[in-house]
């Protein structure tokens, strides 16, 4: 049951062999421990090199030590939320009631808001791919909580949650992915392009790991204008193999620029598991090691161990102007996009059940919420309710809106023609009669 | 004859291949365990086994320059994009590899690659995935092109690009692959640079490659039912080689001409052909040569107004009576 052999049962001969690892986690088996060593949120420094002093891991980092973190292959059996305590950490423990209760429903509202996109998709009304987050939540909630508003945040094609997370309503995101004219962008980019630059949101990439070097620049940028930020750039276990942010990884420490990318390993690119797209020696992130880029591995279920880990790699991006590379184990519920007929093929159902039921950061951060006493059964009830109705309503705010005029089609594509400047008049621009 | 679906067209003509050459190898990304995600390669893994189908992590520039080194070894690899739009990230592979090695080694090496996907737009995903890269990569000299429209021809073309001792860049459509159509069993070819005439007509010549034929085949039913126009509707095929004597031949006799293509207009395939009609069949026309193309914007997501981007029946009947 180990996730490695939850191949289709035609994989016969090649499946087993040649796809599973001898060191592959059985992350089905809790006792299975993946080693906590150094994999664990603790940065590994690389070779000294001329431009970085290998300073001390960042301290936040330090603290999850020995947490469970990603394991050899494939995602982090994520440690019972118990089994180190995050909410300590200096990016947790002055959170606020309000502030972790806020999680809570930031996470509910992005749940809820697929759920809502999905209804709709499947009838039909919604066009092109639909992918979604659900259980991978935490992971932008977190990293918007921790958003200092000089920090910029990019992302790929699975960009609902973080363009919710940093404030995008849901009524401008839902239209947008009904094709209106209202939508966040005018009907033009569809699920996959999400932006909101004034909310410090670059979007919403479709092609696999194309933001990857954008965040570079958005880093470039932050360091050139000595803004005291940092970059974030979010990636999955499948598009590490893009040569593009390997390039990335080394310019990235070449010219100490301060960007944070994330991992988000929810163990799958497509049908293809981790251990069937990545040679991998302990972790993804491990290979920045090579690049002299200092990186980590954490748990994204948990809200507080993803607080910690990721704050701490923000903050030393933001103090030291250094990249990091932090991956964060997380899983999708659903297929690739909607429309991956194969979602249940590839990995067992019982896996995609066990993860709902024991790692769902909702649920988690409920009962972490619960036992603190700052939020009772019923307030959860009523966020959730709200939430719900929000999303429903959002959809008739998109069902409702206008479709984007015809004329709009040629809109948005030269700066220069839009504004009518003078650079817009000279010359033809369109080649349509 | 059998009547099987564009997918399975080219699902069998990976079979007959396969089956005949072992130096014939399918590479990319869930072409083999998940069956492909259009489903074209649906049931070769599991036949053919691991060496011949073969997943890859999404590193677009890696398999394909993999594909050139291997195709100068004598290999046949046939390289699937998921996309033709992921083409972009290896480009370089397409373009200074497999384009310029050939000339560039005074002939001593050849690229027997096929590099195929889906490239259309028309079905809501954005910009970023609905390129239709036909036009430039025609634009290297040392790659071919080729284009089908129907089951039939896919299959025929496949196989002959299999065979084929260049690279040439196979652009298939996802609006396609449940297309149905008669197709024979067995292995046969059709050779590129050869286009055909899949409706006679003596009034005008509707010049297309890809689904565009097909627009144009519908558009030629309404113009001779609610017009007495009979088009003349030449398919393309391919690209690079292109078929010259046919069109050229085509607009001789009809003595009009009007280029739909889901290309986009500025140095479009449309551009080449119209050029080419300048050139050499000025005389013939009674008429300028008149485009029918998509529209010159990034293709947008939304869906009525996506729709409006690609040429459609009712734009080609509309141009073409533009031109009487
Ligand atoms: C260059 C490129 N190649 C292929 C694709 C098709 N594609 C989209 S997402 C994806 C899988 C990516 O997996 P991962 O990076 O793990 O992210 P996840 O979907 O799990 O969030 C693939 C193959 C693409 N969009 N761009
Ligand atoms: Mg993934």
């Amino acid at each position: 049951m180990a996730r490695t052999l939850s191949l289709p049962s035609k994989s016969k001969k090649t499946a087993a062999k040649k796809v599973a690892r001898p060191a592959a986690p059985k992350v089905a088996t809790k006792k299975a421990t993946p080693k906590p060593a150094q994999a664990a949120a603790k940065p590994v420094k690389k070779a000294p090199s001329k431009v970085l002093a290998p300073k001390a891991a960042p301290k936040k980092a330090a603290a999850s030590k020995g947490k469970a973190a990603a394991s050899t292959t494939g995602i982090a059996a994520p440690a019972k939320v118990a089994s180190l305590d995050f909410s300590k950490s200096p990016f947790n423990a002055s959170l606020k009631p309000a502030q972790k209760v806020g999680f809570l429903r930031e996470m509910l509202r992005i749940r809820r808001f697929e759920q809502q996109a999905l209804k709709y998709y499947n009838q039909g009304i919604m066009g092109g791919f639909l992918h979604l987050y659900n259980g991978q939540e935490s992971v932008a909630v977190g990293t918007a909580s921790l958003m200092n508003g000089h920090d910029e945040i990019i992302t790929a094609y699975r960009d609902h949650g973080h363009a919710l997370a940093v404030g995008m309503g849901m009524n401008e995101c839902m239209a947008e992915l009904f094709g209106k004219g209202t939508g966040c962008s005018k009907g033009k980019g569809g699920s996959m392009h999400f932006f909101a630059p004034d909310k410090h949101y670059w979007g919403g990439h479709g092609i696999v790991a194309g933001q990857t070097p954008l965040g570079l620049g958005l880093a470039f940028a932050i360091k050139y204008k000595k803004i005291n930020g940092c970059a974030v750039a979010f990636l999955g276990d499948g598009a590490v193999n893009q040569g593009v942010f390997s390039e990335c990884l080394n310019m990235a420490a070449l010219w100490d620029l301060p960007i944070v990318y994330v991992i988000e390993n929810n163990g799958y690119s497509m049908g293809t598991s981790l251990e069937r797209s990545s040679a991998v020696n302990g972790s993804l992130a491990k290979r920045a090691e090579g690049f002299c880029v200092e990186w980590a591995t954490c748990g994204g279920f948990d809200l507080y161990e993803l607080r910690a880990n990721l704050g701490a790699a923000m903050e030393r991006a933001r103090k030291e102007s250094k990249p990091m590379v932090l991956e964060v184990s997380t899983y999708r519920y659903y297929g690739h996009s909607v429309a991956d007929a194969n979602a249940k093929k590839y990995r067992s159902p019982e896996e995609i059940e066990r993860y709902k039921t024991e790692y769902d950061p909702i649920t988690i951060w409920q009962n972490q919420l619960l036992k603190e006493k700052v939020v009772t059964q019923a307030q959860i009830e009523k966020i959730d309710a709200e939430a719900k109705a929000e999303a429903a309503a959002a959809a008739e705010f998109g069902i409702s809106s206008p479709w984007p005029t015809e004329e709009s089609i040629f809109e948005d594509i030269y700066h220069e023609v839009d504004h009518k400047t003078e650079a817009g008049q000279t010359g033809r621009f369109f080649f349509s009669e | 004859m059998p009547v099987i679906t564009y997918r399975q067209a080219l699902n069998d003509a990976f079979a007959e291949e396969l089956t005949r050459d072992e130096n014939v190898f399918l590479m990319g990304e869930e072409v083999a365990q998940y069956n492909g995600a259009y489903k074209v390669t649906e049931g070769l893994w599991e036949r053919f086994g691991s060496k011949r189908v073969i997943d890859t992590p999404i590193s677009e520039a890696a398999f394909l320059g993999l594909g050139v080194g291997a195709a100068m070894m004598g290999l046949r690899p046939v390289v699937e994009l998921m996309f033709w739009s992921f083409a972009y990230v290896g480009f370089d592979q397409i373009i200074n590899n497999a384009g310029c090695i050939r000339y560039m080694s005074g002939g001593l090496i050849n690229v027997p690659m096929v590099v195929r996907g889906p490239a259309n737009g028309g079905t809501n995903v954005g910009a970023t995935h609905s390129h239709t890269p036909e036009n430039f990569l025609a634009n290297t000299p040392g790659l071919k092109v080729v284009c089908p429209a129907t089951p039939y021809d896919a299959k025929g073309l496949m196989i002959a690009s299999i065979r084929d001792n260049d690279t040439v860049c196979f652009m298939e459509n996802t609006l396609l692959y449940g297309d149905l159509g008669e197709v024979p069993d067995g292995a046969y070819t059709i050779p590129l640079g050869v286009a055909e005439v899949k409706r006679e007509g003596i009034d005008v010549s509707l010049i297309a490659h890809g689904r565009a034929v097909l627009t144009c085949l519908a558009a030629a039913e309404i113009l001779a039912a609610e017009h007495g126009i009979e088009a003349e509707v030449v398919d393309l095929r391919s690209i690079r080689p292109l078929d010259e004597e046919t069109i050229l031949n085509s607009v001789a006799k009809t003595h009009r001409a009007v280029l739909v293509d889901e290309n986009k207009p500025f140095c479009g395939v449309s551009s080449q052909i119209a050029a080419l009609l300048a050139e050499h069949a000025f005389d013939d026309l009674d008429a300028p040569v008149l485009r029918v193309t998509a529209l010159d914007a990034p293709a947008i997501y939304s869906m009525p107004l996506e729709k409006l981007q690609l040429p459609d029946a009712q734009a080609v009947v509309a141009k073409v009576l533009s031109s009487f």
